[in-house]
C-alpha cells in the first residue's frame, strides 16, 4: 500500500515517450509573452505588474554588475512558481519533485556565482569563509566549517525544493486517502479530515511560492557575496 | 470560400474527410497549424479588454484532463 502512494512522483511516461518534457513546457502557455501594446490584455497587465514585482525585489540589494543577472533569476523564479502551482492541479505532474531537476537547476548557478566571486574579487570570496571578530584559536576550525557550508549550498538548494515539495504531495494523498476510506465508517471524522485537508491545501499553495522564492532569495544573496 | 482555407469550426461535418486532405501534414505544417489553433483560442479567450479567470481556467482545466489520461493505465490498479 505504501508504494502506491510514491508513483504519483514517477516520471510520467506515454507508450515509453517522458512526458517530463511538455510538464516543463505548458506553463509558457499560461505566460504570454506582451506584445508592444499601451493596453494590454488582463493576463498581459498581471504579469508584466508580478515581473516588476520580482525584478525590483531581487536587484535592489545588487550592485550594477549584478544585475546582469536580473533576467534569469526573474525568469527562475517565474518558472519554479508557476511549476510548482500547477503541481497543486488533481493529477498534474510537478517536475520540481524530482531531485535530478533541481540538482540541474541548483549547482550550475550556484557554481557560476562562486566562480565569479573567485575570478574578480578572489580575497573578498575567500574573505567570506572567515566572519570578523573571530577568536583567534578558533580561525582553523571556523574556516573547515565555513568551507563545508559553502559546499553544501547547492546541495541544500536542491534537497530543499525537493522535500518541501515531496513531502507536501504526500500529506495530501495521504489525508484525502484517509478522508475517502473514513467515510462511509465514520462520517464526522471524515468532515475533520476533510478540514484538515482543506487547511493542508492552503498551505501548499503557500509552500509552494515560498519554496520558489527562497530558492532565487538565497542564490541572489550567494551572488551579493561575491559578485 | 474554398475548402482549403476555412478553419475547422467552419468546416461542416459532411466535408471533413475531404478538408483532411487538404491538411499539411509535415513537421512544419502540424506546427503551423498548432500555432495557428493556439492564437485563435488565446485571441477570442484571453486576449480581450475584459477577461476574466474562465479563460486560463478552460486551459487548466483541460490540462488536468490531459494529466488524467496520462495516468490512466497507472491509476487504474
Amino acid at each position: 500500500m505504501n508504494l502506491s502512494f510514491f508513483d504519483q512522483f514517477t516520471s510520467p511516461c506515454l507508450l515509453g515517450i517522458p512526458l517530463i518534457l511538455l510538464s516543463l513546457l505548458f506553463p509558457a502557455l499560461l505566460l504570454p509573452a506582451p506584445d508592444n501594446r499601451w493596453v494590454t490584455n488582463r493576463l498581459s497587465t498581471l504579469q508584466l505588474w508580478f515581473v516588476h514585482l520580482i525584478t525590483k525585489q531581487l536587484m535592489i540589494p545588487l550592485n550594477k554588475a549584478g544585475h546582469k543577472w536580473a533576467l534569469i533569476l526573474t525568469s527562475l523564479m517565474t518558472f519554479l512558481l508557476t511549476i510548482n502551482l500547477l503541481g497543486l492541479l488533481p493529477y498534474t505532474f510537478t517536475p520540481t519533485t524530482q531531485l535530478s531537476m533541481n540538482m540541474a537547476l541548483a549547482f550550475p548557478l550556484w557554481l557560476a556565482t562562486l566562480l565569479t566571486g573567485l575570478r574578480n574579487q578572489p580575497s573578498a570570496s575567500l574573505g567570506h569563509l572567515l566572519p570578523e571578530g573571530t577568536p583567534t584559536p578558533l580561525i582553523p576550525a571556523l574556516i573547515m566549517i565555513e568551507t563545508t557550508s559553502l559546499l553544501i549550498r547547492p546541495l541544500a538548494l536542491g534537497v530543499r525544493l525537493t522535500a518541501n515539495l515531496t513531502a507536501g504531495h504526500l500529506l495530501i494523498q495521504l489525508i484525502s486517502t484517509a478522508t475517502t476510506a473514513l467515510l462511509p465508517i465514520i462520517p464526522a471524522v471524515s468532515i475533520l479530515t476533510a478540514l484538515i485537508l482543506l487547511l493542508l491545501t492552503i498551505l501548499e499553495v503557500a509552500v509552494a511560492m515560498i519554496q520558489a522564492y527562497v530558492f532565487v532569495l538565497l542564490l541572489s544573496l550567494y551572488l551579493q557575496e561575491n559578485i | 470560400g474554398p475548402l482549403s482555407e476555412r478553419r475547422l469550426m467552419d468546416v461542416r461535418l459532411g466535408e471533413l474527410p475531404a478538408w483532411l486532405a487538404t491538411c499539411n501534414f509535415s513537421p512544419q505544417g502540424l506546427l503551423g497549424g498548432v500555432q495557428k489553433a493556439w492564437n485563435n483560442y488565446y485571441d477570442k479567450y484571453i486576449n480581450v479588454k475584459r477577461g476574466g479567470p474562465a479563460g486560463i481556467s478552460m486551459l487548466l482545466a483541460g490540462y488536468c484532463l490531459l494529466s488524467y489520461g496520462w495516468n490512466y493505465q497507472h491509476i487504474s490498479k
